[in-house]
């Protein structure tokens, strides 16, 4: 014990000093120019002014780039740059369509987990026969399969794809994210059969016993190397901000997951600590990232418009990292660590407005320039509609964390609401619409079926409603019942059931949505379904030159 | 290539201090405090068997174990007991500290249902000694026999939840029992944290 802590105090100290020296170094070498040529450094040449979306049928497409100005067709220099984007694409498709198939299959998984779960909460007689079956096993096996199955695995998926993208080049080391994911589903189907064996480590969000925890730290460890190697071979001079949060991520992700998974670090209220400070970083340092990296990639690409300040987007990295890493303790507010510690958390957890803010400045004044081209862009529908949830949850986290309205929330089903509005209102909607925009390129075809993926949409907005807003009504007025002495405890249960009822429909209507999206993404990346035209390059082309090619 | 070492020098040092700052130094201060309280024994081999199965069978997910100081929630009026002190978990390695009272809160269940049958009716189907419960039933922790062999735990049952013939006890659920039993946080201690100050030594 003495010795972790000895050994923690003296990597801070080693860090920081080189951290000071680096910084010196920048400053000196004027590495942090920042400012809109940075902001560009994700268009092609020519390329600003130009809608992309992949999922946009030729014809809304061609409806899109109307609504945002007239284009040339493409000069030599813009077809070269497009050609070479096109082989650096192609250059990720075996690791990405691993990645991303295999979150498919974990979505849908837990998915019917979630539902199954939330049933049994209305109805406690239902699937009691089997210990496997219980609720105490389904609710964390949903929690581990969504956010290391789906969550994870998605957003990785677009960040492998994303890493050509940012830095120029074709994707280096493909293979070892290719066996990356490999090694990450054995160990995530491992971790599920454990838990619904009934070998859990006993903490939330740290459930998977150590075997399985070794297997994931191996596949992540796989897949950062192409990061890697593809950042030492980059042909562009800015680093893009959405590259930030990639190299974050990988370094946050390995820290946390190891300590929090250290033997016998801790026991008794040290270990909540430990474990608070991983839960909501995982979140925070690891999905959060994840799912910012694609928005500021895919908000600009979509609309052809770099964001609005690069500055503030730098700034809303640094505040995101000096603020959420030191949040987690608010999930204590009441409980018997020392107070200080929890106050240091509510402090930072309302700071958390800075950086949200600035995010949300950056992403919601670049659509509303061109909001609409929301009316002809599915994939910028989904990433707006989730970048719009990132603000509204990180708000509702910030008020959460004050200790008036945490001695209500505590304890209740708002909290999973809100956990819900974080995870799938930000990051699984950006999923989506990264998703639609991604496989496009990977298999050179359109998706096969548009009304699908408006289907999609729709089965999933109205469904989260369903599922968000019920269930923070009867969390808020589970959380009142059980303040008030005077009311019996089992009145505070009885009034949640009409709420967990909707609930369950809300996740219902979600899991049939991501049964359309499963079933579809699935025939795209075979390339089956009728043949859509073949568009190699995506380009919108002059409405002239297209009327030829139609006819 | 330095500035994408930059980014990441400057991401872990971040989260180090961030370490430091809500886990680690509180934790050096609760350690430097920690010695069990008088009255506070550690859990038997069978109520220790018995945590096994508490959190193999997950009930984390719906009951907490930290009551809360009477100023800010009326828990000790529910019966639950005192607001729970770090020395309460002194024996308790994985924490089940929770984060949902979707049920009640376990810290004190020993002090408030000492009865070993209450408990295993309620196991069995909570329903039958709590109307209105949405607790699941845990069927697989008893077996229905024709007769009672010597040394089976006989579950008590009313009428409407009677089987065809008796209804035994499995192992994990007396051990589920007693780890429950064993539950009791009733001793007095010193220094009950307040809302707005740890203790006085802070």
């Amino acid at each position: 014990m003495t010795s972790a802590i000895a050994f923690l105090l003296a990597a801070t100290f080693v860090i920081s000093v080189g951290g000071l020296g680096l910084l010196v170094w920048a400053l000196v070498n004027d590495q942090f120019t920042m400012g809109p040529k940075a902001a560009k450094t994700i268009f092609g040449p020519g390329e600003v002014g130009k809608v992309e979306d992949p999922a946009t049928p030729r014809l809304m497409k061609d409806r899109m780039q109307k609504e945002r100005g007239e284009v040339e067709a493409p000069d030599a220099e813009e077809q070269e740059a497009l050609e070479l984007r096109a082989r650096a694409d192609q250059s990720t498709r075996v690791p990405v369509t691993w990645w991303l198939a295999s979150s498919l299959f974990w979505l849908l998984l837990g998915s019917v987990l979630g539902v199954v779960a939330s049933v049994k909460m209305h109805a406690p007689e239902w699937l009691v026969s089997e210990a496997f079956l219980t609720f105490g096993r389904i609710r964390p096996a949903h929690l581990n399969v969504v956010a290391y199955g789906w969550a994870s695995m998605s957003g990785v998926g677009i960040g492998v794809w994303l890493i050509p993208r940012l830095f120029k080049v074709t994707l280096q080391g493909g293979s070892y994210a290719t066996a990356g994911a490999i090694v990450w589903n054995i160990g995530l189907a491992a971790g599920v059969w454990a838990l619904l064996a009934g070998h859990s480590d006993g903490m939330e969000w740290l459930e998977f016993p150590w075997p399985v925890d070794i297997l994931l730290v191996i596949g992540g460890a796989l897949v950062a190397v192409p990061l890697i190697l593809s950042l030492l071979k980059r042909r562009v001079q800015h680093l893009y901000v959405s590259a930030w949060y990639l190299l974050a991520a990988l370094i946050w992700f390995p820290m946390l997951f190891i300590t929090a998974n250290l033997p016998n670090l801790f026991g008794g209220v040290e270990q909540s600590m430990l474990n608070w400070w991983y839960a909501h970083n995982v979140l925070g340092l690891w999905m959060t990232p994840l799912g910012l990296a694609a928005a500021y990639y895919f908000i600009p690409k979509i609309v052809g418009a770099p964001i609005y300040s690069y500055s503030l987007s730098l700034i809303g990295f640094w505040a995101l990292a000096l603020f959420y890493s030191q949040v987690g303790l608010h999930h204590l507010i009441g409980g018997p660590i020392p107070t200080w510690a929890v106050t240091i958390s509510i402090v930072h957890s309302v700071m958390m407005v800075i950086p949200v803010v600035a995010v949300a400045i950056n992403h919601h004044m670049t659509v509303a320039r061109h909001w609409r081209l929301l009316i002809y862009s599915p994939t910028l529908r989904f990433v707006v509609l989730g970048a719009v949830s990132y603000t509204l949850s990180s708000v509702q986290g910030s008020m959460q964390a004050l200790r008036e309205v945490n001695t209500i929330t505590h304890f209740t089903h708002y909290t999973v609401a809100h956990a819900h509005l974080g995870l799938y209102g930000f990051l699984t909607l950006v999923m989506f619409g990264s998703i639609y925009f991604v496989v496009p390129r990977l298999t050179g075809r359109e998706w096969p079926y548009p009304r699908a993926i408006a289907a999609h949409f729709w089965l999933v907005l109205i469904g989260f409603a369903i599922y968000f807003i019920p269930l923070s009504i009867g969390g808020w007025l589970q959380g009142l019942a059980m303040l008030d002495e005077t009311r019996p405890f089992m009145e505070s249960v009885a009034l949640t059931l009409p709420y967990l009822t909707a609930r369950s429909v809300g996740g219902a209507l979600m899991t049939l949505g991501h049964a359309v999206f499963a079933v579809h993404a699935v025939i795209a990346l075979v390339r089956g379904g009728p043949l859509r035209r073949d568009a190699a390059l995506f380009r919108p082309i002059p409405p002239a030159q297209a009327e030829e090619s139609r006819s | 290539m330095t500035r994408a070492l930059g980014i990441i020098a400057a991401a872990a040092m971040i989260l180090l201090f961030a370490a430091l700052m809500i886990v680690v130094m509180p934790a050096i201060q609760l350690q430097a405090t920690a010695t069990a309280p008088e009255g506070l024994e550690p859990y038997s081999e069978q109520a220790a068997r018995g945590r096994e199965v508490y959190i193999s069978l997950g009930c984390v997910y719906c009951h907490s174990q930290q009551p809360r100081d009477p100023s800010v929630a009326p828990d000790d009026k529910r019966g639950w007991g005192r607001a729970s002190v770090p020395a309460d978990y002194i024996y308790d390695s994985p924490h089940l500290l929770g984060s949902m009272r979707t049920g009640p809160d376990l810290f004190n269940i020993g002090v408030r249902q000492p009865s070993q049958d209450w408990h295993l009716t309620h196991l069995y189907n909570s329903r039958a000694v709590s109307p209105g419960s949405i607790m699941p039933s845990y069927p697989f922790l008893f077996e229905v026999k024709p007769e009672a062999e010597e040394g089976d735990t006989v579950v008590a049952l009313p009428p409407d939840y009677a089987v065809d013939g008796d209804l035994v006890a499995k192992d994990d659920a007396l051990d589920l029992v007693q780890y429950l039993l064993e539950l009791d946080r009733s001793y007095p201690v010193d220094a009950i944290p307040t809302a707005d100050s740890s203790s006085a030594e802070d």
